[in-house]
């Protein structure tokens, strides 16, 4: 089955973070990485630039209105999709729980339309 | 109660567990062994009941389900599996692995159930009608929701395991132990609904109390030995032992002090006080404290109750599990050993919490533990608010009646 890993990042995540944190972070998501690419689990992924830099277009009535900005003021904003190719949930789920966007935010786990 | 309804209690849980694993879709596996109960109920009053009613309801549901998947379409992956697994393998899939416990179907079935990925109302719903064998009527009406919102909350959790993949299989041991606590606080919260309703007009809904207790023991049959599950069957039972006393002939409220332990049910008492010492011997986990808690108040003489040994439970327990129920009973305890001053200050400490005032405004429980403790410490005015506040709180009218009861008591008293 394959499963999109959905991060939200808290935007202030890695600014609070020490040097050393962030370093040792950027080392867990590496590891990460390479795991689920040995073990042919990952299908694709990107990683979101901050949200202050979308524009949201919105199309009403014919007519194209753009907002500078992500589409809805919160607290955490989508930072990345992750997809991955897992067995079931259960193997979903612990590998959700080992993967550092987990620590950065919220990661929400949902099944792909098969 | 007749045979179909030994049968239907002994074996639905078999029969869906067996379909599910057979087809591994949990829809199927409920309407099959819905189907094959009521061609059970048409035909065994005529025909006798057969000798093994459970392998005839397995066979007659597989049927049937194999019927609906003819009917429906034989084109998806799924059913092609389901038909090669039973045409072409040779092997019998009614064969259940006889190894060892782990082995049983149920018990794959109860751990989907209440697999961590379901909101804990839909871990409920789904073990209350699949394991339980409860009408989605019965599930509706225990949790005071239409029968279609509760359809729908069914409905919704299948359609997730299914959807999400969640797998049909026992955990591993490393998993167990955290597993294990989510089954079996599926089964404390229905007895908690059945021993204290959210609502209504009835004190205890003893129909639940006895469902979990059956569920309980169900973990204990499939997954022996393990102290918690030993110690949730030891807490059920000890507090389900007095169920007859502690309402009164007029409908009432009977605090433990008033209760006449003649009508203790001894058996349950004997049962849950040896369940509590064995699950304590395999660990001091929550359950098995709250059992030897329970079992304290249900072995306790005329003369006295051993509050001391109580009050060490409740600080043990709180180490493990300091929530503020946790927290408001060793309260409680301590005023029983140190004098109800120590007791209030433990409550209004706990009150001046985040959690505490959370408790403090959910439930009547805290205001009922104040108003009992500034009544004896002789201060009306307090107490008196303290019953009141209670009163608007308490969740069905005879705790109502009763906390009223005791404030009209009070305000006698006072006014003498």
């Amino acid at each position: 089955m394959k499963y999109a890993f959905i991060a939200y990042a808290q935007p202030d995540a890695f600014a609070v973070m020490s040097d050393e944190e962030r370093a040792a972070w950027e080392a867990d998501d590496a590891e990460f990485n390479a795991e689920i690419n040995d073990r042919g689990w990952f299908v694709s992924g990107e990683g979101l630039a901050d949200a202050d830099t979308a524009t949201t277009v919105r199309v009403e009535n014919g007519r194209a209105v753009l907002t500078d900005g992500p589409f809805a003021e919160v607290a955490e904003h989508l930072g990345g999709i992750l997809i991955v190719d897992l067995p079931d949930l259960d193997t979903a789920l612990d590998l959700a729980k080992r993967c550092p966007a987990a620590r950065t935010g919220p990661l929400e786990v949902r099944p792909i339309v098969t | 109660m007749s045979v179909l309804d030994e049968v239907h209690r002994e074996q639905w849980a078999r029969v869906v567990a067996t379909l599910a694993r057979i087809f591994r879709d949990l829809d199927l596996a409920e309407e099959a062994a819905a189907e094959a109960f009521a061609t059970a109920v048409e035909r065994w009053p005529a025909e006798g009941t057969p000798d093994h009613p459970g392998a005839w309801l397995i066979t007659v549901a597989r049927n049937r389900a194999l019927d609906r998947l003819r009917r429906e379409s034989s084109r998806t992956a799924k059913q092609r599996a389901a038909h090669e697994l039973l045409t072409t393998r040779g092997e019998d899939p009614l064969d259940v692995p006889a190894s060892g416990p782990l082995a049983d179907d149920r018990l794959r079935l109860l751990f989907t159930c209440c697999h961590p990925a379901l909101s804990p109302e839909a871990q409920i719903a789904l073990t209350l009608r699949l394991i339980a064998g409860l009408t989605t009527a019965e599930v509706a009406r225990a949790f005071w929701v239409t029968e279609a919102t509760m359809a729908q909350r069914l409905v919704r959790a299948k359609r997730k395991i299914r959807t999400a993949g969640i797998p049909y299989r026992v955990p591993e041991p490393s998993e167990l132990p955290e597993r294990l606590a989510e089954v079996l606080r599926v089964v404390y919260l229905v007895f908690r609904e059945g021993y204290t309703p959210s609502g209504g007009s009835a004190l205890v809904r003893v129909d639940l109390c006895e469902e979990a207790i059956r569920l309980a023991r169900l973990v204990v049959e499939l997954l022996p030995g393990q102290g918690e599950a030993l110690g949730l069957l030891g807490l059920l039972l000890l507090h389900h032992s007095r169920c007859a006393a502690r309402v009164g002939a007029d409908g009432e409220l009977v605090l433990l002090g008033d209760q006449d332990r003649r009508l203790w049910d001894r058996a349950a008492i004997r049962e849950g006080a040896a369940l509590a010492l064995e699950a304590l011997r395999r660990g001091r986990g929550p359950y098995a404290l709250q059992a030897a808690i329970a079992a304290c108040h249900a072995t306790a003489t005329v003369d006295g109750t051993d509050w001391p040994a109580i009050a060490a439970l409740y600080g043990e327990l709180a180490r493990i599990d300091p929530s503020p129920a946790v927290l408001l009973n060793r309260a409680v305890a301590v005023a029983e050993v140190d004098g109800p001053a120590a007791g209030l200050a433990m409550i209004d400490s706990l009150l001046s919490t985040p959690a505490g005032a959370a408790l403090a405004a959910s439930s009547h429980h805290p205001h009922v533990a104040r108003a009992d403790l500034l009544r004896r410490l002789g201060r009306g005015a307090d107490a008196a608010a303290a019953y009141r506040r209670a009163a608007q709180m308490a969740p069905t009218a005879p705790e109502r009646r009763f906390l009223t009861t005791r404030l009209e008591r009070l305000e006698a008293d006072g006014s003498r």
